[in-house]
Parts: C-alpha cells; structure tokens; sequence
C-alpha cells in the first residue's frame, strides 16, 4: 500500500472525513482560545469547567435522549453557566479559590454520573461523554461546530489587543478605562463555548488537554503572542489528523489519540527547546 | 469604551480630599488631604506597607476609595485615559509573549478605539517614544531579555505612548543598581520639559530629595509633605516622635520609617 492509499483509504468513509473536518475545527478554536488560558494559568479553570458541564448534558440526556445535536445546547447553556459561576466563585474570599473550584467541580461531575448511573447503558454513554465521540459527529453537529467556533474566533480576532492588555496588564486596562471585567467575562464566555464545541471530539476528560497542550507547545518556539496563537492552532489541527490515522490503523479510541499526539508534539518542542539551550 | 474627556486647566492636575481607604477592616489610608499641580515632580516616601501603592491606586481610578474625593484636573479619575500607573516590577509576567514595541503600543489602544489596529503614524509614534527612553535598539526585544533599568524607560515609554499627563510609578529605583537608578531619575528629569506630572514611590529620602521638586512622607497619613529641604529639616524632629522613625547616618543617610505604627502620636507630626 503507498503512502497516497494510506492517507486515502480512510476518507473514503464519510463519517472519518466529518471527524477529520470536526477535529480540525475544534482543534483550532481550543488552540486560540487556550493561548490566553496557558498565559493566563487558567488550565485548572478549563480543566474543572469541561467537567463541571457534565450534569447539564446528562440532564439534557435524560430528558431529550442521545441526539448529540440537542446535547450541544444543552453543553452550551451548562458551559456559560459553569463558567461564569465558576468566576464569581474566585472572587469570594472565604475560601482559596483553587479550592472553590475543585469541590464544585468534583462535586458537579459526581452529580452528572449519578444521574447518567440512572440509565441502563450507562457505561457505553458515559464514556461517550467522557472520552468524545468523533466519529459519531452527525453533519449538523458539523455546522453547529464550524458556526460557534467561527464566532469564537471572531470575537478573539475584533477584541485582541484588548484580551491581550487584560492579560498582561490589568491595571493598564483600568486606567485605560476599559470594561475589565465585562471582558473578563467575555473571555469566561468564550471558553465555555469552546467547551461545548469541543465536547464531541474530545469529552469533558481530555479537554483540558485540546486548550492547554498546542498552546503550551507553541509558547515555547515563539515570544510573539500572535505567532504563539496561529502556531498553536496549526499544532492543534495537525494532531486532529494525525490523531483520527493513528485511531483507524491502530484501532485506538479517537479522542485519546488526537490528545496523545498533541502531547507528543508538547514533549518534542520541549526537547528541542532544552536541547537548543544547551 | 474608551471615553474622552477635557482638562480644566485651571484645575490642578490631582486634588485628593479626605481620603481613607481601608482593607478587611484595616486602615491603609486615613485622612489623606494634598493636590499637585501641572509638571510638579513628587517623591512618595514611606515604609513597605505605608499604603503608597494603595495611594497610586486610588488617584489612578483603579480602586474605589471608603471615603473622601479624588478629581484629575477637576473631574473624577474614571473619566481620565491620562493617569498612568507603572507597576513595580515584580508584578508584571515578565515571560509573557511581547516584546518592548508591543508593550509600549498598548498605551496607544485608548487612543486607538474598539475594533482597530495600529497605523503606521501610531508606530511611529511608539518609536518615538522608545527614542526618548533610549531603548529604540531594543524594540523587537523579547520582554524578559531586558534589564530592571531597561524594563522601567519601557513602561515610561509606554506612559508616554498613553500621552499620560499623571505619572504614577510604584517603587521603580528598587532593585537597581545604582547607575540604573541615575539614569532613570535623569529620564524623568528630561520629561520635565513635557508637562508630565509625576509621582514616585520611594524607599530612598536622600535620593528623593536631589531630584524631586516635594517630597510625601506617607505612612498611613501624610506625616509631611513639602519641599526637600524642608522635610530633610524636619529630620530630627521626625526622630523624635517615636521608635517608629528611625536616621540610619550611614553612608547613605538614610532617614526611614518604621511598619509599626502607633496612632496617637501620629496628630502631633501634623503641628511640625
């Protein structure tokens, strides 16, 4: 078989091309959006709002069933909930806010098995929630996808240069008389769509993993913040694809794969950096 | 976003009235009474924790006060784009992915408005600025690759980029070595001709009082605020009051100011 065939042959199926186009997609929303998240260490952020969405899909799952569809909005109205329930909760100064975050977030994610726990195939769909289900992305989750995530990208490209002041130097932005914390919020906001955009692809587990990896790898080969983004999605696209060959020829669960891939790239730059700075 | 506003000129440039500002139940500012006018030069000298950092913030419009009143030429600071604050440097994430010219450009993004990018004039106009802090080599700099004198001129130039009228610069001599502090006090010496207004915080009297035109003594009140040779006067009467004032007569004569505080003594400092 030659190299064309090989990269052929599993196109040749619809639902592999969809996936592919899916893990494209959400790969380069995760990898823009997550750039402010690596900069601004919001990775356990990320980490807790993908699980935190989990009872709110399971809840739309038990009243509306498995049409993945009508899962999204449900991912999405628990997302930018979460999100911003999970901001305010960081202001409060009783307890650390790390703190605050994990027992919500273990606590919202115990809520969401439980009540998944309630359905006889439980496992099967569970896992579907928790690991994603590329393959299974139907061609109206694919419009949902590339229509949120071009809104996503979108906002990030009008409201750059001042996400990026926000994140370098809040101060500066107050007395710049910026909106802080309205575009605080507008950031939450936006992870939490790329969340629910994601979900499909990765699940709730691995999605720390699509935000946090490309964009940590292209921190280091870059000290451009606009580079740093457009490298990080090219990453993210690249494992997408790589990660759905290395799921069909070797028979590896999809989404574990794509994130495999991008760990492995993450190991690479980091190597290469230590090498380079011998 | 973004609002503008005009400068009563007749007005000075900060009158700060009654302030008090407490935290968690904590006084870090009480009764703070001052105004400066246009192109002065004022050195914030006080201990860590005297609340010169909570000061700046509040004149920047940045945290909203308990008590008192703090107008920019005559309106709230709120409505100013022309206060800026320079932050003490271990602050800032010198790791984050910019370098010198960016940095300085966001000062231009209120002059800039929503939705666009900087023209060619606004990059001229941050060379400019870069020019005047001599730091027009390093531009394209990665931000971490500059030294502790280097990274304060880029944030005056980044001041400077604001077009900022007030300048607030939080503890910027601490950490550098002693030409790096020369230099940088010449800088602000040479924005004199610019009608900047600047405040400094400091740990250092004696350095204060050869370049600043008055000198703050702060320590949760204002214990003195006056000319330098003044407020170097009041030394020994300062000394007096408390084990909280102390002269280290060193080689650098340094007067300092003591954390602990103890408020009834604090009235008769006012009656100097």
């Amino acid at each position: 078989m030659n190299i064309i065939d090989w990269l052929t042959s599993p196109l040749q199926y619809e639902f592999m091309f969809r996936g592919m186009l899916a893990a494209v997609m959400v790969g380069i929303v995760c990898a823009v959006i997550g750039t402010f998240v690596v900069l601004r260490g919001m990775a356990f952020f990320g980490d807790a709002l993908a699980h935190t969405i989990l009872p709110g899909i399971a809840l739309g799952y038990l009243i509306s069933g498995n049409a993945r569809e009508i899962l999204f909005w449900w991912a999405l109205g628990t997302a930018i909930v979460a999100s911003l329930g999970i901001g305010a909760i960081s202001k409060q100064a009783q307890v650390k806010e790390d703190t605050a975050i994990g027992i919500i977030f273990a606590g919202m994610f115990a809520l969401g098995i439980a009540l998944i726990s309630t359905v006889r195939s439980y496992a099967v769909d569970l896992s579907h929630f928790l690991f994603g289900d590329v393959l299974g992305v139907s061609m109206q989750s694919l419009w949902l996808i590339s229509i949120f995530g071009g809104i996503v990208l979108l906002i990030v490209i009008a409201f750059y240069k001042e996400f990026t002041t926000i994140s370098f130097d809040p101060i500066l932005a107050l007395t710049l008389r910026l909106p802080v914390n309205l575009l605080n919020n507008l950031l939450l906001t936006l992870i939490a769509v790329t969340v629910a955009v994601s979900l499909q692809t990765v699940g709730v587990a691995l999605m720390v993993a699509m935000l946090v990896t490309p964009a940590a790898t292209a921190s280091m080969l870059t000290h451009r913040l606009s580079t740093m983004m457009i490298l990080a999605a090219i990453i993210a696209a690249f494992s997408g694809v790589v990660g759905l060959y290395l799921s069909y020829y070797f028979s590896i669960a999809s989404g574990s794969a794509i994130v495999l891939t991008a760990t492995f790239l993450f190991l690479l730059g980091f190597l290469y950096k230590r090498v380079k700075s011998i | 976003m973004y609002p503008q506003v005009i400068h009563q000129t007749d007005k000075p440039i900060l009158n700060v009235q009654n302030l008090s500002v407490r935290y968690n139940g904590r006084v870090a500012l009480e009764d703070i009474n001052f105004h400066l006018h246009v192109g002065e030069r004022v050195a914030v000298v006080g201990p860590n924790g005297a609340g010169k950092s909570t000061l700046f913030k509040v004149v920047a419009g940045v945290l909203q006060p308990n008590q008192g009143l703090v107008t920019i030429s005559g309106s709230n600071p709120l409505v100013h784009q022309c206060i800026a604050y320079i932050p003490q440097r271990s602050q800032v994430d010198w790791a984050f992915p910019v370098n010198v010219a960016d940095v300085v450009m966001m000062g231009r993004n209120a002059k800039l408005g929503l939705f666009k990018l900087p023209s060619k004039k606004d990059w001229d106009f941050v060379n400019h600025v870069l020019e005047t802090v001599q730091l027009s080599d390093l531009s394209k700099r990665q931000i971490n690759q500059l030294s502790g004198g280097q990274q304060q001129r880029m944030f005056i130039a980044r001041a400077l980029a604001q077009e900022a009228e007030l300048m607030l610069m939080d503890e910027p001599l601490t950490g550098l070595d002693t030409p790096a502090q020369e230099s940088l006090l010449d800088l602000l010496d040479t924005l004199k001709g610019q009608n900047v207004t600047v405040m400094v915080a400091t740990h250092d009297l004696e350095q204060a009082s050869r370049h600043f035109d008055r000198i703050m003594l702060l320590n949760h009140k204002i214990i003195t605020f006056d000319e330098p040779s003044s407020v170097m006067k009041t030394e020994n009467l300062l000394q007096a009051y408390g084990a909280r004032l102390r002269t280290t007569n060193g080689n650098d004569n340094l007067l300092t100011l003591d954390d602990s505080c103890c408020g009834d003594e604090e009235h008769e400092h006012e009656h100097h």
